[in-house]
């Protein structure tokens, strides 16, 4: 009597089996070409996917900063579109205008030192603006870069609160005459990129890139894990400050001179 | 045996009663016209800024929220600590902390720059966020509390009571947790960053909770002509006071702790000296309109007997609390970030160094008044279609064995 049962179960696992195993084999071919695709999509030219390998720095000198001296601000609205060179924010107020980046000039309580120097987003490995985000639009990139994904950022601010170098800016409008490279979206936050599409081509920022150019050399720009780095070489020999060092986030962004 | 006290829904039928819920209305749609305005144009058009990314929209929102959390503790009082002379007025309690909740919601949700993507943080937790976390807490309060309430409600279920209330006073004290601490986990600027916002907060929502509770209780019984007797009046009013004073004595400890440590000297100066608009803020709006007066009402005995002027002090309670919250937000945020120690900052494109200015516009501040507009009209609303309110809270009634002192 159990006999037949048995050949029965057995047909009919045969049978599950092999609906299985077409299934999958079914569902590879679906999936494969688009692995594939998603592979070659995310691949930097470079050959190599964004990783922890590298941690992308920059080292600012603000003796060499010249007072006076907007280029690095003005490299950055060129390439990014915002501010100055492009017109789109014309409703909002001076203090509703994106600022990525802002040249700031200090003077020593006690000595009266005169300095001048770039302030935008300092990229730290602890940014706070990641920790507030309650829907993981702040985020930090393996290699270090924070950015906002615009896509689910839902415009709260809570970032803008938590950012201790008052880096980040609103979209206060609708905006205009965008770059394919740097999206910005009236309702969104946003922040320096660290030029993060010149950086997958194994390029340098427009700001540290403009300040070269006009000669100061007060930015250099690398990476801060290769110790053969022109950046992690003149750090370890002169060394570097993190603005707000009390606070632990371990900046990106280093300045000598301070 | 004991009598319990019969609820009544109020008729509602008066002239009266719809010219309230036509003014109430007339606020929700100009708070809806100035969502559509601001949200078409963009934040241009609100006085908020790079500088103040949070204005009066967020000061009316955090002061409903924490308000809503406070309005539930005469139900906290009848249900967890088994205080009967509290348990007539649970329910109607649990029905103003919903309200509360929903408006102050109503109004962030709304500011949002892509309020359309609410479903994004519906459905996406950051569990490091403080915001997701009280999104968890919001919504759990609102289950919670509706259950709460229905226990009350539903004959049969009157032994759950007790469990549903604990919870919700438990989840209460969690959620103005983590409505202080939006606040005080934040390093970055002089004002916020310290653990005290918390509990802070919690005896903040205790007291504008309890202040509107008491209007609105007053509010209710004087409109739908229904007893209230000094039995439970005077309860409330001796009982907002011990809050009223509570407040005072954390915001002392807040700023005597500062005060104490040279780094937040700049910051102290500014809130309660040279702060201009927010040192009048503090000591004028905060410290005597929302303290030091109604605390001379609630305990001069010749003053507290008039309901008029115990009203108008639960009413200053209710200005000294925006006036707080618009200082921790507002003048948190205005007070120049020290990003540079030791140094002086004498040329900034984006305003480092200075005091930040916000004026708020009228579509903003509509937009906040309507958060209040919602949180009554829900009142008005529900005490019609469902039985929240006793029929009677005549001392004889609320409490036979009251003496009048």
């Amino acid at each position: 009597m159990s006999q037949p049962v048995n050949t029965n179960e057995s047909t009919t696992d045969l049978y599950r089996r092999n609906f299985l195993g077409k299934t999958a084999a079914a569902a590879g071919l679906v999936l494969a070409p688009g692995m594939i695709l998603t592979e070659v999509a995310h691949a930097k030219p470079a050959g190599e996917a964004v990783s922890d390998k590298n941690r992308w720095g920059m080292l600012i000198n603000t003796d060499k900063c010249g007072s006076g001296c907007n280029e690095c601000v003005t490299a950055c609205q060129t390439e990014n579109g915002w501010g100055g060179a492009d017109n789109s924010e014309q409703h909002s107020s001076a203090s509703q205008k994106a600022v990525w980046i802002r040249k700031v000039k200090l003077k020593d309580k006690q000595t009266g030192h005169v300095q001048s120097l770039p302030l935008m987003c300092q990229h730290c490995e602890n940014p706070p603006c990641v920790d507030v985000c309650p829907t993981g639009a702040s985020m930090k990139r393996e290699d270090g870069i924070v950015l906002v994904d615009k896509h689910i950022c839902i415009g709260c601010r809570y970032c803008m609160m938590a950012c201790p170098y008052k880096a980040r800016s609103f979209i206060h409008e609708a905006i205009k005459e965008q770059k394919v490279h740097a999206p910005r979206g009236k309702g969104t936050v946003e922040s320096c990129t660290m030029c993060v599409h010149r950086i997958d081509e194994d390029g340098t920022p427009a700001c540290v890139e403009a300040c070269n150019s006009k000669g100061h050399q007060a930015m250099y720009f690398g990476d801060l894990k290769d110790s053969n780095s022109a950046i992690s070489i003149e750090l370890a020999k002169n060394g570097g400050q993190q603005l707000r060092a009390d606070l632990a986030l371990n900046t990106g962004v280093r300045y000598q001179g301070l | 045996m004991k009598k319990t006290i019969p609820f009544l829904a109020v008729e509602g039928q008066s002239s009266g009663y719809y010219s309230l819920l036509a003014l109430l209305g007339a606020f929700i749609l100009a708070s809806l016209g100035a969502f559509y305005y601001m949200e078409h144009h963009g934040h241009y058009v609100t006085g908020m800024s790079n500088q103040i990314v949070w204005g009066i929209p967020h000061v009316f929102a955090v002061f409903l929220i924490v308000a809503a959390s406070g309005a539930l503790n005469v139900a906290s009082i009848s249900s967890a600590f088994n205080k009967k002379a509290y348990k007539p007025l649970a329910r109607l309690s649990g029905l103003l902390a919903l309200a509360l909740l929903a408006g102050g919601l109503m109004i962030l949700v709304l500011d949002l720059g892509r309020p359309e993507r609410l479903v994004i943080a519906m459905t996406y937790y950051n569990l490091k966020s403080i915001f997701a976390w009280n999104m968890l807490l919001y919504n759990g309060f609102f289950a919670i509390v509706i259950v709460y309430i229905w226990t009350m409600m539903q004959r049969n279920l009157g032994q759950y009571t007790r469990i549903a209330g604990t919870a919700a006073f438990i989840w209460r004290l969690a959620l103005t947790t983590g409505t202080g601490s939006i606040f005080g986990f934040i390093v970055a600027r002089e004002g916020y960053d310290a653990a005290i916002m918390a509990p802070m907060f919690i005896i903040m929502s205790f007291s504008f909770g309890l202040a509107i509770f008491l209007l609105v209780l007053m509010a209710s019984y004087n409109w739908t002509e229904r007893p209230l007797g000094d039995a439970i009046f005077n309860r409330l009013r001796n009982l907002l006071g011990i809050f009223v004073a509570a407040v005072l004595f954390f915001v002392l400890t807040y700023h005597l702790t500062n005060l104490y440590a040279a780094q937040h000297h700049g910051f102290e100066a500014f809130i309660l000296l040279n702060g201009g608009i927010y040192t009048q803020l503090f000591w004028i709006g905060q410290v005597i309109i929302g303290g030091i007066i109604p605390l001379v009402i609630f305990f001069t005995p010749a003053l507290a007997k008039s309901r008029g002027l115990v009203g108008l002090g639960a009413l200053m309670v209710i200005v000294g609390g925006l006036a707080q919250v618009y200082g921790i937000i507002v003048g948190g945020q205005a007070f120049p970030m020290e990003i540079f120690p030791g140094k002086e900052v004498i040329e900034s494109t984006f305003a480092d160094g200075v005091v930040a200015s916000y004026v708020p516009t009228l579509a903003e501040t509509l937009l906040g008044l309507g958060g209040i507009a919602v949180a009554l009209f829900l009142v008005a609303f529900c005490v019609k279609i469902m039985e929240f309110l006793p029929a009677s809270l005549a001392d004889k009634d609320a409490d036979p064995h009251y003496k009048a002192s």
